[in-house]
């Protein structure tokens, strides 16, 4: 199969998607960057502890998100998955009252940003533990089979750094012997932290491991939001029909720190990343977007005056809101009342 | 109340109790090592896989992380699993899981999330289990809010509490006791029945003095219990049966009584379940006390050793245990 898929420009191959959907699509990117940018800015004013980007990440998530089905399908994110959540259902408040670490926020206060819950719409509790959802996803698919609740698919997203631990490994190896319906998407973009793929593994294509486990593995560009749409969609449909898991590998590039916390400075050239930026997903879906006649300047002007105004909205909003007050944080520990010693 | 039946071992009461949960109920299922055809490595789940089927009798690949998290995920999902490690010293692989995600799970999403899950595994020595078959895990997970910790010492409890764990809206780690898997006989009563969480159980009344145990070293306890009758010493013996939570009015209304405290466990002293309930009693009732509190323990080295003059050095004898009891009597 081709690595790579380079949208052709003027002629889309719009991988039978609606101009609805590739709109759609597009708005996702863009809200995505800017919450992004917003959580970074919220840190340096001292707003907010901490922040973690997605930034070149865009298309990828898009894309996935697009072959996602609501209602349906069961997201097992990490935390670099923005973009995919706001795709799959989560509100760009929800996401700020998150960052603020606000009292309604979706883990009431509890979690790290970037660190979703949504049950009812099928997005799993964000571990920050690496690779420890990735048994967790193979379990809720057992789940879904056992039960015979076919149609629905399961997606476990990584960054590529996940696939050196054990637990990624044993996850794909009990999705291959059971034949789950479950999809692992690999969002390759070059750095653990600072570690680069050369010193975590020793092949170029996370995908290479698929087939010593026995399930297929593709590659997407993962810059392009069409083209990882499409190899998404051939996977998750095979997971739906019941031919068992695969192993996606969408390549993209980290232009942020790792965090707010993290200086990407001490570990990589500038020049590298000036480089990557030829591949922004985010101008290079814009390109193709006009060249192909859905949207025009002016519509994409509105496109980001619409977000920007909306990021501003909820950040002003999650501000306002109260934090969570200290003595919840006895609440939810087990079903019953909390103690170590009964009385 | 419950009809009696005939009396069962510890081993068939495991058995016993998993059947009738996985009878009871199609979300119950089981994975572990071996589960399957070989019906556990002590028989515990034999028949099981002809009885309800490879999707609820699943021999998992050799691998304990994933045992443990495959089985965090069924429970979200809804299913009540019963992840069975082989032996308690197998558990490290899965320790991420355990600490880190299925006691987590309701807490980190506020209650989002649940995890219903049963964690099954023996544990304990004096089975010439040597380094890797003999150890005792309790207190690396007792110190983990989220978990409950349950080690019962007999047939009627280990159904009752494997039970209510299986029932449980929340992860459990269920320890059974090697030596008394088949070495202990008791009957059970017939039907449904649970015991709570959190409950100890006084297995001996006594005035004299008070013991805290759980696991195979209540039996001994017993026993010298028992023999010390005849030296006119009274012991009350009880039973914690749960680790985490733990029973604190049933220790404090005992050492009230009695006014001296011996807690046994096989587990090394250091940081162990008695250290904490030496310093619950110290804060509690200290003035009540009319002697320190003592401790008989495993002794604080790495593992049990496979030759049999170094397994008895490590395992707590019943003399050893009626010797601690007769002195801490006449103090």
């Amino acid at each position: 199969m081709a690595k790579t898929v380079t949208a052709r420009v003027l002629t889309l191959d719009r991988g039978g998607l609606s101009d609805e959907q590739l709109v759609a699509m597009f708005r996702n990117m863009l809200m995505q960057r800017q919450l992004d940018n917003r959580g970074f800015q919220l840190n340096r004013q001292g707003k907010i502890p901490f922040a973690l980007g997605s930034e070149g990440h865009e298309g990828l998530q898009a894309g996935a998100a697009m072959a996602f089905v609501r209602g349906s399908d069961i997201l097992v994110p990490y935390y670099r998955d923005l973009g995919l959540v706001l795709g799959v259902g989560i509100t760009p408040l929800e996401l700020l009252a998150n960052m603020f670490a606000r009292e309604c926020d979706l883990s009431a206060g509890r979690q790290f940003p970037n660190h979703y819950t949504a049950h009812a719409r099928g997005i799993v509790s964000v571990s920050s533990i690496i690779a420890a959802h990735c048994t967790h996803a193979a379990g809720i698919a057992y789940a879904l089979k056992y039960r015979n609740e076919s149609g629905r698919v399961v997606l476990c997203t990584t960054g590529e750094g996940s696939t050196s631990q054990g637990e990624w490994h044993e996850a794909i190896n009990f999705s291959a012997v059971h034949r789950l319906p479950i999809v692992f998407l690999v969002e390759n973009n070059g750095y653990a932290i600072s570690t680069p793929q050369s010193m975590q593994m020793a092949i170029d294509d996370v995908a290479d491991k698929a087939p010593g486990y026995g399930l297929p593995g593709m590659i997407c560009d993962g810059t392009d939001p069409i083209a990882t749409y499409r190899t998404m969609k051939v996977a998750m449909d095979r997971a739906r029909s019941g031919g068992g898991p695969t192993l996606v590998e969408a390549k993209c590039y980290r232009f942020l720190s790792h965090s707010t916390d993290d200086d990407d400075r001490t570990y990589r050239d500038r020049e590298l990343i000036a480089e990557q930026r030829k591949d922004d997903p985010v101008p290079k879906f814009e390109r193709v977007l006009i060249d192909a006649g859905i949207l025009d300047e002016a519509a994409i002007a509105a496109l980001r005056a619409a977000v920007l105004h909306e990021t501003n909205e909820a950040t002003d909003a999650a501000e306002a809101m109260p934090q969570a007050p200290p003595e919840s944080m006895y609440e939810n520990v087990v079903a019953g009342p909390f103690e170590p010693w009964l009385e | 109340m419950n009809a009696i039946s005939t009396a069962i071992t510890n081993v068939e009461a495991v058995r016993a109790t998993l059947h009738d949960a996985m009878a009871a109920d199609d979300r119950v299922l089981i994975i572990g090592e071996d589960v399957g055809a070989r019906g556990n490595v002590f028989l515990i789940t034999k028949g099981f896989l002809e009885e309800f089927g490879a999707q609820r009798v699943i021999d998992a690949p050799l691998a304990e992380a994933s045992i443990v998290g495959v089985a965090v995920g069924m429970a979200m999902q809804g299913l009540r699993p019963i992840a069975e490690i082989q032996f308690a010293d197998f558990i490290y692989p899965a320790f991420s899981q355990i600490v880190g995600e299925a006691a987590k799970t309701r807490y980190r999403s506020n209650g989002d999330y649940t995890c219903p899950l049963v964690i099954r595994t023996p544990y304990g020595g004096g089975v010439r289990g040597a380094l890797s078959h003999s150890v005792s895990i309790e207190a690396l997970f007792y110190h983990v809010p989220g978990l409950t910790i349950l080690a019962p010492s007999t047939p009627r409890d280990i159904k009752g509490l494997l039970t209510t764990a299986i029932e449980s809206d929340d992860p459990v780690l269920f320890l059974e006791h090697k030596k008394t898997y088949r070495s202990v006989r008791g009957e059970v009563p017939a039907g449904h029945f649970t015991i709570p969480i959190g409950k100890a159980d006084i297995k001996k009344p006594g005035t004299q003095l008070t013991v805290v145990s759980y696991g195979y070293n209540v039996h001994q306890a017993l026993d010298a219990a028992q023999q010390l009758e005849d030296e006119n010493i009274s012991v009350e013996v009880i039973d914690l049966r749960s680790i985490r939570p733990m029973d604190k009015t049933a220790i404090l209304t005992s050492v009230r009584k009695t006014r001296k405290l011996l807690i046994i466990h096989e587990d090394n002293k250091f940081g162990g379940i008695g250290a904490e309930i030496s310093a619950m009693v110290s804060e509690e009732a200290l003035f009540d006390l009319d002697a320190p509190i003592r401790r008989l323990c495993g002794p604080d080295v790495p593992a049990m050793g496979y030759a049999l003059p170094l397994e008895e050095a490590f395992m707590i004898s019943t003399e050893r245990m009626q010797h601690a009891m007769r002195d801490l009597a006449r103090f």
